[in-house]
């Protein structure tokens, strides 16, 4: 279109000093007008760091993982209560508030894989979490933080769908009933009614094991990335069917984390290829490779003001400042995480 | 004496009495009027016998006395300029042929410019607008064979077609329009058309007529250079009027016929030229190469290999006139086997110019169209056999355009003689020549003959092979339906998005080398190719301990997986190696160019990593090696288009002799030619060797192309070597080893040749040139003047001349050193 596209952007700054590979990000806070969001990364050696994002330093550092990988980290809505899972089959709940940084509960994971796990806040003190279970292609749902299992969701015998490689958990606008979406090895991906413990859709979406996926719920559609060389963009309809819309091709195969950012505008994927992806979210249209790592990049996470987070092998954190977020478009439009909340109050 | 004879004689003589004496205005009206009784479409006419006894004996006598008494007092006698009309009207209405002599005989028989040769000339000039010229043609069809015919026509011819040239020499400066040659033979031109016409209603109509004149007075014309202005004006209306007409096509059949043997080739090549295309031609020519032997000749030979200034268009239109009708057609065949055997013989590829090898060239093409497969087939196996000879003589030449044109002749042949073979495939990069060629290998239009269209398939192929395949893909852009609007999204530049090679570049020179010998992971063994270059020259210190094991695997290394760029990535690595530690690794090239076992590839890539190496080593301002690190943080694979256009243009640098002094870009760092000190080792042992042949390598064999990469790179090495201490040394070896070789056959080598006596010139200090190598000099002098003058490269030529040049302003620099 334009006669000379715009250069590659670079990175508004770098976090370096987790000296390992980051695996896990999330941002924390922020969306109540207190402040710059806190970044929390979880790295190979099992270490949380905390990162102010005002002085650009680890502001405190958790270790609760005994050395061994941290794969997911989550707050809760409210409180500020964390959830790190870890590869030494532990999934810690740490109390941040005021400064703080203890370990006030640990669930015990059974599954060996790499499957990250997914919470659904219904209520300050009631929330549900869906993590890998026992069983090799298991989804075991507990009810937090009373840690009590609520069911064991398992395909059923002929199915062989393989180990879940990446769930998320969600509830419809319309219904109070709990939905268990679920990335599966050979590449399908599943929606769950976790009440009726039992799959009401389930689509082929890559030949290769989903590695991670985003789901927009107000549009109600995915995309899912794989250890191929394609995107695939699926949509559920109101039989809750999931249905593949497209796919996209990308040049180098390898995605380990896609992201919707909360405006649902545009999305990111964490490339094996060391590169961050940019898609616009509703033509798919590529609009940017951000190139900085040297290394694989593990993990991507979008903060509700639009800053963009990538974690990478090569044991730093590049922060990126891309499509800022108009300010009257963002208020309408509310982030799923956000919409998440909203259910939650009605719920309560 | 015959009474009508005398009663004419009495009254002519009297009327000339009366005419030449005479200043009585009336009296001389009244006889000039009895005597235009006598001609033809006067008023109360005389007896047709005695008109005919008049014109045949009289006409000329009086027209003589006519203009004897032409003065500006003559006629004013009478008002009006009456004297002057009637003057004129014997000669405008007389026999045309007698008139026009005499016109012709009084202009040329004047003194000087005077009132009467202009009264003359304007005369003459209406006597060519009134259409005169065409009965005085006409004329000559018509008469029947007399005594006196031959010689009357000879004259007449010779006054016809030397018109402008005798008007021009007579009235120099007050020529009139009418003559001047582009006006006049155009015309002509009119006037012989208006002619034909006539011959073709008097044929019509039974009568017998003759057009032999007017095949002399064109082929005249033609022999004088004016092909474009007389057959600008025939060949158009000709083609239009034999379009349909037999007797038309034949009268012109039979017009070119007539046409003297010594003209044929002046009205054919400007036929050929003029006609529009292979029909019109062979309308206007009929059979005329199978009746004249003159016009074979010129047709099939000399228009096709001993001349190369026409156009394709003619080459096209004479070759289809050849291939119109079956009886031509064996001179075709004819044709093309000759031209095949021109193509590829060594002498003529040796010796002819380019332009003339492509001339040929076109012409095979051409040929090749024409020919249908049947009759191709009769004769493959010589057809085959002298393609292939020359094919193979082509590919062996060291210049590049001649062995394009083999190439790319060679495909178009080869799968037209042997269809039934595979063709012969090379990778040539198309440019307009190629496709030029290719496209004169496609059959002509249908429309010509039906018989063509079986051929065209086959015809074809070659160019299928060409053509690429590479439709482009359109990405269907995802228009957003949706109000997301597109505009506040402009996507970045997206460029750098390529696939990604896994990074196991070494760090160490040593791991290189390891990796680069024994590795079998390819993507190791690429990363190391990658990485070399930078590491040497970041670290000398640790290529210097490798650098002769480093230089020797270089120069083995194959390319064993399709690297992109795998060429330059070596050979820049070599350089590197080269320049980190001249002297050991120079002299390890060195010995390994006349060692055994080597392809002509590797001996060649020795030399130009030679001549690289030389011209960084001797850059004014280099940088000292160990700052010369490239910022790490530059991607291998984004670099790496730059850097081998680079490269390129480096080769291309060291190729091109500068005879003007670099501009002082880099003024300010001076600093000692690092070049000194080694060049020994980098040129000695090049030069020593070239006359022993191996029995993998024969310089002055078949070797040709090394020789003359050698002789370049030898050039390019003594040009390097300006200031150098050794300089003096290797020009005396450099002009010896060119003594030697300077009858070369081969162009390529000889260029070389010339440039390294440049190079000696320029490098070499004037005054030890002249106090070590007199001899040599004075030697070279006469050779270069006689390469300059009969060479039949151009190159060569142009090469020559600047030597000499070069020469003189050594001669100009000393004289003044010693007059003083």
């Amino acid at each position: 279109m334009a006669a000379s596209p715009l250069p590659p952007p670079d990175p508004q700054f770098v976090l370096r000093g987790t000296q390992s590979a980051v695996h896990a990000l999330h941002f924390f806070g922020g969306a109540q007008g207190q402040g710059r969001p806190l970044l929390l990364s979880g790295s190979l050696s099992g270490l949380v760091h905390i990162w102010s994002l005002q002085t650009r330093r680890a502001v405190a550092t958790l270790d609760g993982h005994g050395g061994k990988c941290v794969t997911w980290l989550q707050t809760l809505p409210q409180g500020h209560l964390l959830l790190s899972q870890g590869r030494d089959l532990k999934l810690r709940l740490w109390d941040l508030a005021e400064g703080r940084n203890a370990i006030v509960d640990s669930v015990p994971v059974e599954s060996m894989g790499f499957c990250r796990s997914s919470v659904l806040a219904r209520g300050p003190e009631r929330w549900m979490l869906a993590m890998p279970g026992g069983g090799s292609d298991e989804v075991q749902i507990l009810e937090m933080p009373s840690k009590t299992s609520v069911c064991t969701l398992k395909p059923e015998a002929d199915a062989k769908p393989g180990m879940p490689m990446c769930l998320e958990l969600w509830q419809a606008d319309s219904s109070p009933r709990p939905l268990l979406l679920a990335g599966y090895e050979d590449g399908s991906v599943a929606l769950w009614d976790v009440s009726e413990r039992k799959v009401c859709s389930r689509v082929a979406c890559h030949p290769e094991p989903v590695m991670g996926f985003d789901f927009d719920s107000q549009k109600a559609r995915g995309v899912s990335g794989s250890a191929e060389k394609a995107l695939a963009v699926w949509s559920l309809d109101e039989q809750q069917a999931l249905q593949v819309c497209r796919t996209h091709e990308l040049t180098n195969p390898g995605i380990a984390d896609v992201k919707i950012r909360p405006d649902r505008k545009i999305l990111a994927t964490a490339g094996w290829d060391h590169r961050v992806r940019v898609f616009h979210w509703w033509t798919m249209k590529p609009l940017a490779v951000l190139s900085f790592h040297s290394a694989t990049i593990h993990s991507v996470a979008f903060a509700t003001d639009g800053l963009l987070a990538a974690g990478s092998g090569d044991q730093r954190i590049s922060i990126w400042s891309l499509y800022p977020i108009r300010s009257d478009a963002s208020t309408p439009s509310l982030g799923h995480a956000e919409g998440r909340e909203v259910g939650t109050q009605a719920l309560a | 004496m015959d009474p009508v004879q005398s009663a004419v004689a009495l009254t002519v003589r009297e009327a000339l009495h009366t005419l030449s004496s005479s200043e009585d205005g009336g009296h001389l009206l009244s006889t000039l009027g009895a005597l235009k009784r006598y001609l033809s479409g006067a008023e109360n006419p005389a007896l047709p016998g005695e008109q005919e006894e008049f014109a045949r004996m009289h006409f000329s006598a009086v027209l003589r006395c006519l203009v004897g008494r032409l003065s500006p007092g003559w006629l004013e006698l009478l008002p009006n300029g009456q004297l002057e009309d009637l003057w004129a009207s014997f000669f405008l209405e007389g026999p045309a042929d007698q008139a026009f002599l005499v016109l012709m005989e009084s202009i040329e028989g004047a003194a000087g410019p005077s009132f009467r040769l202009m009264k003359m000339a304007q005369l003459l000039a209406r006597f060519l607008s009134a259409g005169r010229m065409a009965a005085v043609m006409e004329g000559q069809c018509r008469q029947l064979t007399e005594p006196a015919f031959r010689l009357l026509q000879e004259t007449l011819l010779i006054k016809v077609v030397g018109l402008p040239d005798h008007l021009g020499n007579r009235l120099q400066r007050e020529n009139l329009e009418a003559f001047l040659p582009q006006n006049y033979f155009p015309l002509l031109g009119e006037e012989i058309m208006r002619v034909l016409q006539a011959v073709v209603d008097s044929l019509r109509g039974g009568w017998d007529c003759s057009v032999s004149f007017l095949s002399q007075v064109l082929g005249k014309a033609c022999v004088h250079g004016r092909q474009k202005e007389i057959l600008g004006v025939l060949v158009p209306r000709l083609t239009a009027l034999t379009q349909g007409s037999c007797l038309w096509q034949r009268v012109c059949w039979r017009l070119v016929e007539c046409v003297p043997d010594r003209a044929t080739e002046a009205l054919l090549t400007g036929l050929v030229e003029a006609a529009s295309g292979p029909d019109v031609l062979s309308r206007l020519l009929g059979n005329l190469v199978l009746k004249s032997k003159k016009a074979q000749f010129v047709m099939t030979r000399k228009i096709l290999f001993l001349q190369y200034r026409y156009s394709t268009p003619m080459l096209q239109s004479l070759l289809g006139y050849l291939a119109m009708d079956s009886q031509r057609r064996p001179l075709l065949r004819q044709a093309l086997k000759e031209l095949l055997e021109t193509w590829g013989s060594p002498s003529a590829i040796r010796h002819a110019p380019l332009p003339q090898q492509r001339y040929i060239s076109s012409a095979l093409l051409i040929c090749l169209a024409h020919l249908q497969d049947a009759e191709l087939r009769d004769s493959q196996d010589e057809l085959l056999a002298s393609l292939m000879a020359g094919v193979k003589t082509r590919l062996d030449s060291s210049l590049p355009a001649v062995r394009r044109l083999g190439m790319i002749v060679a495909g178009v042949a080869s799968a037209r003689i042997h269809p039934d073979g595979p063709p012969l495939r090379f990778q040539y990069e198309e440019d307009e020549l190629s496709r030029e060629l290719l496209a004169l290998a496609a059959p002509p239009p249908v429309a010509d003959s039906p018989s063509e269209a079986e051929a065209s398939p086959a015809a074809e192929t070659p160019d299928r092979g060409s053509v690429d395949s590479g439709v482009p893909q359109a990405q269907p852009e995802g228009s957003g339906s949706d109000l997301d609007s597109d505009d506040e999204l402009v996507p970045y530049d997206m460029s750098g998005d390529q696939e990604l090679k896994s990074g196991k570049a070494p760090a160490y020179v040593r791991d290189c080398v390891e990796a680069l010998t024994s590795s079998e992971d390819w993507e190791r063994w690429e990363a190391a190719l990658r990485a070399l270059e930078g590491l040497i020259v970041r670290s000398p210190a640790a290529a210097r301990e490798v650098s002769v094991e480093l230089a020797k695997v270089l120069l083995h290394l194959e390319e064993k997986t399709s690297v992109v760029g795998f060429e330059g990535l070596r050979q820049r690595a070599l350089v590197a190696v080269v320049v980190t530690d001249p002297a050991p690794v120079a002299e390890y090239l060195t010995s390994q160019f006349y060692a055994l076992n080597f392809s002509l590839r590797q001996r060649i890539d020795i030399l130009d990593v030679l001549t690289l190496a030389a011209q960084e080593l001797s850059r004014p301002g280099r940088l000292p090696p160990q700052c010369g690190s490239p910022s790490p943080t530059s991607q291998p694979s984004s670099t790496q288009a730059p850097a081998w256009r680079a490269v390129v243009q480096e080769r291309i640098r060291s190729k091109t002799r500068r005879f003007s002094q670099r501009s002082p870009g880099r003024g300010p760092d001076a600093g000692p030619n690092e070049f000194n000190l080694v060049a020994g080792y980098f040129f000695f042992p090049l030069i020593r060797h070239f006359d022993r042949p191996l029995v993998t390598f024969d310089l002055l064999g078949e070797d040709q192309l090394v020789l003359g990469r050698l002789v370049h790179t030898l050039g390019a090495l003594m040009y390097l070597a300006v200031n150098t201490t050794v300089a003096v040394a290797m020009g005396k070896a450099l002009l010896e080893f060119v003594w030697t070789l300077r009858f070369h056959g081969d162009a390529y080598v000889r260029r070389g040749l010339l440039s390294a006596v440049s190079s000696v010139l320029i490098s070499v200090p004037a005054e030890r040139l002249l106090a070590d190598l007199p001899d040599e000099l004075l030697e070279a002098r006469p050779w270069l003047a006689d390469v300059a003058e009969q060479d039949p490269d151009e190159d060569c030529r142009v090469l020559a001349v600047k030597a000499l040049l070069l020469l003189e302003k050594l001669r100009d620099t000393l004289v003044p050193l010693s007059s003083p």
